[in-house]
């Protein structure tokens, strides 16, 4: 088959690659129909997360028809499904618990001594995000192989289009949940950093959970432009004292809840620290949580911080002060997308979310290449891009 | 009452293993060494409620410290159900990767075939301590060209989390130092090997399966019996000529 591969920094290629089969009897194989390139694949783009191999199949957010079913998969040969990107067993303490992406059992055992050593618990398996989080092939390819696909996948009802229905493998449930984080409140104010694919449905969903307003920070003219859209109000850090704006746009009290959908670009995220202990460790001080320190000065006392943006390592000058003085609390963590999935899909079905007003780029996989030097290089305007392994190469649909 | 497997002195890899079963047979037997472990506690007056497999120091008298590992892991299944399948050693190479086959004999005892850096080795254990549904510990006969011992204890977990699963195995990495260092450099020592076998353990009896990141393949249960078969008919042909009608045998030659 053909799938998008790594080989290095800003290095994919269009390769042919071994088609997936099934191996454990949950899984099911699908064959692409959409897929997209999500702002964290701009991490794996840039060569910053380590355990990366060349010759990985990337790609976390897709659908597509189930070709093939193993003889305990749920799904039936035909079914239009989306697929969370986080794997999950489904039968754990903590996927009982929902907390899908604490999963103990989808991250191969001798892979997840990474994460284990790292932050002292293993994490779940994720699709096409290097080998730390399992080293599964990702979905921006043809097929791809889903473990666990009576837990995962969500069946599409006829009716709904893939563009309506895409996002739900990753960026829509993980701005629900950045909003959820937020614990809002009648009256609320809630505070966005990044009007990124995450950060403007956390916006819409904010909206939807009954805040009074939500504000908007970042400074791309067309991001701040399709927040506004959504109804939210807008700041460019750019021009504006940020601390200030939100002051005087909460008569003084500050935001009752902020949100980071910025993240960091995983700088310290190096590999030698997850081994070599505090020498390492004290390299990792490169990381830029520039939004984190700023969402946490501006938070109000008593106020709730939601992380959703990606950190990996380790941070200094984390203002402790701020989030200890002010008795603030956060709320974090990779999306539980399993958890989200049933609810949100009917929202869409009724109309009550729409999420194809972020899509900047359709264009074939073989394209992806380019797909990804837009996505990187030019941010204000290439908002989304969406990827049709079926479409033929050349062929590119853009936005108005 | 301890039968002997040793190899019969011609294959290439005979020569390190009976060096390292020399050395090997030597030292405290296993059984011993995991009890201890387990048992173990603070010679001095300060109160310690942590459990002795977290003192800091040596793990168990007997052993290096980098081929025990004492952990214990919570599994979301009935304590009968868990202590079942461990109980069935024929089970244990569906989650223990460097374990080819572990065949039941008469009267505890188990034959084990496992792979090691000199190739498959074969050896015997006996079970030591046994309650129904709480309790198995076994240990190898003292010339094992692998020594190695285990003590599982299963215990309810509070608020219907399941099973709390209390292990401590440990076992010598095959062929001595040499063997030690062949393990290093490929990331087999021992004790990582334990800790990822009880994750494996943990993931087929939640889940039902071991996860793995493969494009294609087969379930790893499968490919292990695959293992078994080829390096049985390898052994086969390679211990075709005649030799002692007692119990002892040939390692049988490495497949991988």
């Amino acid at each position: 088959m053909r799938a998008l591969a790594w080989h290095g920094k800003k290095d994919v290629r269009v390769d042919t690659v071994e088609d997936p089969g099934i191996i454990n009897p949950r899984d099911a194989i699908i064959r692409i129909t959409s897929t997209a390139i999500c702002g964290s694949d701009l991490h794996l783009y840039n060569g910053l997360i380590p355990t990366l191999k060349p010759g990985d199949v990337l790609g976390h957010e897709f659908m597509g028809e189930v070709v093939e079913t193993g003889p305990d998969s749920t799904l039936k040969k035909g079914d239009r499904v989306v697929v969370p990107f986080v794997i999950a067993c489904g039968s754990c303490f903590h996927c009982g618990k929902q907390q899908y992406s604490a999963c103990d059992n989808s991250n191969p055992a001798d892979k997840a001594d990474i994460s284990e050593t790292l932050y002292g618990y293993q994490m779940s398996g994720l699709f096409g995000y290097s080998h730390m989080t399992g080293g599964y092939a990702g979905g921006q390819a043809e097929y791809v192989r889903v473990p666990f696909s009576d837990v995962g996948p969500i069946v599409i009802p006829d009716g709904l289009d893939d563009d309506q229905v895409l996002f739900l493998s990753d960026i829509l449930p993980t701005g629900w949940m950045a909003a959820e984080n937020c614990d809002i409140e009648e009256g609320d104010t809630v505070a966005v950093w990044g009007c990124g694919p995450v950060g403007l449905f956390a916006i819409q969903s904010a909206l939807i959970m009954g805040a009074q307003q939500v504000i908007a920070i970042d400074h791309y003219p067309h991001r701040l432009e399709l927040a506004k859209r959504l109804g939210a109000k807008v700041i460019n850090f750019k021009d504006v004292h940020v601390h200030e704006a939100l002051l005087e746009m909460t008569g003084g009290i500050g935001p009752d809840a902020v949100i980071d959908a910025v993240g960091m670009e995983s700088h310290g995220f190096a590999l030698d620290s997850i081994y070599d202990g505090v020498k390492q460790a004290l390299m990792l001080a490169t990381d830029r949580p520039h939004a984190l320190r700023d969402a946490l000065r501006a938070c109000r006392k008593g106020g709730r911080v939601s992380i959703p943006g990606v950190y990996g390592g380790i941070v200094d000058k984390f203002p402790i002060g701020a989030l200890m003085q002010k008795g603030l609390t956060v709320k974090t963590g990779q999306t539980h997308v399993q958890k989200y999935l049933p609810k949100l899909l009917e929202m869409i079905g009724e109309k009550k979310i729409d999420t194809t007003f972020l899509i900047s780029h359709h264009m074939s996989l073989e394209d992806a290449p380019e797909g990804y030097r837009l996505f990187l290089e030019e941010q204000n305007s290439t908002t989304k891009v969406v990827l049709r392994p079926e479409w033929e190469q050349g062929r590119v649909k853009q936005a108005a | 009452m301890h039968h002997f497997h040793k190899s019969d002195g011609h294959h290439p890899a005979a020569g390190a293993v009976a060096a390292g079963a020399a050395t090997l047979a030597a030292l405290v037997g296993g059984y011993v060494a995991t009890r201890m472990m387990a048992r173990r506690r603070h010679s001095y007056a300060s109160p310690e409620d942590a459990p002795a497999k977290t003192l800091k120091g040596h793990p168990a008298e007997g052993w290096r410290e980098d081929t025990v590992v004492g952990r214990t892991v919570t599994i979301n299944r009935p304590r009968a159900e868990l202590y079942a399948f461990w109980r069935d050693f024929s089970n244990l190479p569906k989650f223990m990767e460097h374990v080819h086959a572990a065949e039941e004999l008469e009267n505890g005892r188990t034959r084990w075939v496992v792979k090691s850096p000199m190739g498959s080795l074969e050896f015997e254990t006996r079970i030591t301590e046994e309650r129904e549904g709480e309790l198995i510990a076994w240990e190898s006969d003292a010339d094992a060209p692998v020594r190695n011992s285990g003590r599982i204890e299963f215990r309810d977990a509070p608020g219907g989390r399941g099973t709390q699963v209390d292990a401590t195995i440990a076992y010598d990495a095959p062929g001595g130092d040499a063997g030690r260092l062949i393990a290093k450099l490929f990331q087999k020592e021992p004790k990582i090997q334990a800790r990822r076998e009880l994750k494996r353990f943990k993931q087929l009896m939640e889940a039902g399966e071991i996860a793995n990141a493969d494009m294609r393949g087969e379930p790893a249960g499968m490919v292990k019996r695959k293992k078994v078969q080829a390096a049985r008919q390898a052994a086969a042909k390679t211990t075709a000529a005649p030799k002692p009608p007692s119990k002892a045998k040939s390692p049988p030659k490495q497949k991988n």
